[in-house]
């Protein structure tokens, strides 16, 4: 039985499978909820604190990913492979922090109250010109499609480590070490 | 095959052979196409026949002159701006900030239906008003309400045909009767709407024109209590006709021009009159009007003291979407109220990106 950690630890584990969750239907209700005609208050709604609540849980999952070492990647994944692995993590960081940020900075640069729900507001945390509102709003949709395509590769590649490599990469984040050693996993 | 077994390093073969990867990256391949495709298709960007918000607003500018730096309806129309003081009776009908605080500054906007934004006041028809109210916790109040008594059609599938047939017909440069008759023939709401534009008298000011929500309202008071509502604006300016005759004396900006004359005199002044609807009303259909005879409250006072052109003043940069709404008000399942939203955003995301890069209709010379 190891002592080492070939796991993201339970946080890790707990935040990126409630986040994808939420970032998922986050994805759909945006594009949803700009198209049509019928669903636009409900999804508006959801849309706003769902955003905020990302926005906090990613600053609590850098935090842990920055004071938790990540479990190695194979040793014997291709280079490309691994910088692939590595540039759309990063990626995947990076949106999550600035969707929320552009939305809420969207709504103030269009004149818009913040309205979390019913009676709580946020601040505006930019100013109301048609400019900033136009680059904003336009950064919120490309950002967005971005994020969505980043989303489908990252779930193509931990399924192909699932079922053609089956080297225990998405086993990492989907489970707990396993206290009966015959089982452990261990890439070194 | 286990779908979550794997093999620790060094115990037996860690990949299947190449012939039976197939089938799971054909698996995984078809998940990400599932999942792209639910994307495109919910975005509109595939079965673009499907009525969505900006195929609503591409019908709406088909069917009108350059609009291009405002608003996609309703496009003509004067900043204003101004306060509300709530009655005594408004806090027992709703919990919201602005029928308790004393006085509420308003933002607004006056303006005439149709889409052109140097169209003629004395053809247009309907005319309209648009409201934020803000309170001093921060909570805003937007609403949009027009001098019709009732809407046109019940949804919003009815309201882009309608818009649809007013498309010009390439071949004559007019939108197409047939077209026009078909929608009348669909919906009596349209005809009693046609009958209406036909035979109300045309008032000769904003300022003593009723401007009706059409649209209703859930209000929910502080011990809880909820009733569905609408409301109007009741103007405290004495009506004066203006008939067919004078119609075609008047100026094509001779709405501005009578408020300005009159704001130079004061403040105009509507009573908030809320209507609370009775079991039966129907609450989710604005295009069936409530009978007169409905209990009714006067909420508060509006008083418009200033007056600034749209392109210069704050309105031109607000969208009144009536679901911003503040505690206390909620929007009621109208699905038109839910396309309004929908449509005034792509009308403001349109014409926000036209102010930014200067790409702004012009008035045509010879037209005025």
């Amino acid at each position: 039985m190891s002592t080492r950690t070939d796991h993201f630890n339970l946080l890790a584990r707990v935040l990126h499978w409630s986040m994808a969750a939420m970032i998922l239907a986050m994805l759909f209700i945006g594009v949803t909820m700009v198209a049509s005609l019928h669903l636009r208050p409900v999804l508006i709604d959801l849309h706003r604190p769902l955003g905020i609540a990302i926005l906090l849980l990613v600053l609590l999952r850098l935090y842990n990913r920055l004071r938790h070492r990540a479990p190695p990647l194979p040793a014997d994944l291709p280079a490309w492979q691994i910088m692939a692995a590595k540039a759309s993590h990063w990626m995947l960081y990076a949106l999550m922090l600035a969707m929320p940020l552009v939305g809420w900075a969207m709504l103030s640069a269009g004149g818009y109250p913040i309205v979390l729900w019913d009676g709580l507001q946020l601040p505006p945390i930019a100013p109301h010109t048609p400019l900033l509102y136009t680059l904003l709003r336009t950064a919120h949709s490309l950002l967005a499609y971005l994020l969505f395509a980043t989303v489908l590769m990252h779930v193509g590649a931990a399924l192909f480590h699932l079922w053609i490599r089956r080297d225990g990469v998405f086993q990492a984040m989907a489970q707990g070490p396993e206290k009966r050693g015959t089982e452990e996993v261990n890439y070194k | 095959m286990s779908l979550f077994g794997h093999t620790p390093d060094g115990q037996g073969p860690r990949t299947p052979r190449p012939s039976a990867q197939l089938p799971w990256l054909a698996l995984i391949a078809a998940i990400l196409a599932v999942a792209a495709f639910a994307f495109a298709w919910l975005a509109g960007w595939i079965g673009r026949d499907r009525l969505t918000a900006r195929h609503f607003a591409d019908t709406i500018e088909a069917a009108s002159p350059d609009q291009r730096g405002f608003r996609r309806a309703h496009s003509k129309g004067v900043c204003v701006s101004g306060w509300f003081e709530p009655s005594a009776q408004a806090a027992t009908l709703s919990s919201a900030r602005v029928f308790s605080q004393p006085r509420v500054p308003v933002l607004g906007r006056l303006s005439i239906g149709g889409g052109d934004p140097h169209g003629a006041d004395n053809s247009a028809r309907v005319r309209s008003i648009a409201l934020q109210l803000t309170a001093d916790d921060g909570q805003q109040w937007r609403m949009a309400m027009n001098s019709f008594p009732f809407f046109a059609v019940p949804t919003p599938e009815g309201f882009h045909e309608q818009t649809r047939a007013q498309v010009p017909d390439p071949a004559t440069g007019k939108p197409d009767p047939q077209k026009v008759a078909a929608v009348l023939e669909k919906y009596p709401s349209a005809r009693a709407f046609q009958e209406w534009a036909k035979t109300a008298p045309w008032s000769d000011s904003w300022a003593n024109t009723r401007f009706n929500s059409v649209n209703s309202f859930w209000f929910t008071n502080a011990k809880g209590q909820q009733r569905a509502v609408r409301w109007h604006w009741q103007p405290q300016a004495t009506f004066a006709e203006l008939d067919a005759d004078a119609r075609a004396s008047v100026g094509v900006d001779f709405l501005s021009d009578d408020l300005q004359r009159r704001l130079a005199d004061g403040p105009v002044r509507w009573n908030m009159v809320v209507s609370l609807a009775e079991p039966g009303d129907a609450i989710d259909d604005p295009s069936i009007p409530w009978p007169d005879s409905r209990e009714q409250v006067v909420a508060g006072v509006l008083s418009l003291d200033h007056m600034q052109s749209q392109e210069q003043g704050a309105c031109g940069q607000l969208n009144f979407d009536p679901l911003i709404l503040p505690s206390g008000v909620r929007g009621s399942d109208d699905p038109i109220l839910a396309a309004r939203s929908a449509v005034y955003s792509q009308s403001f995301n349109r014409r926000e990106r036209e102010r930014a890069t200067g790409a702004v209709a012009q008035p045509k010379e010879n037209a005025r």
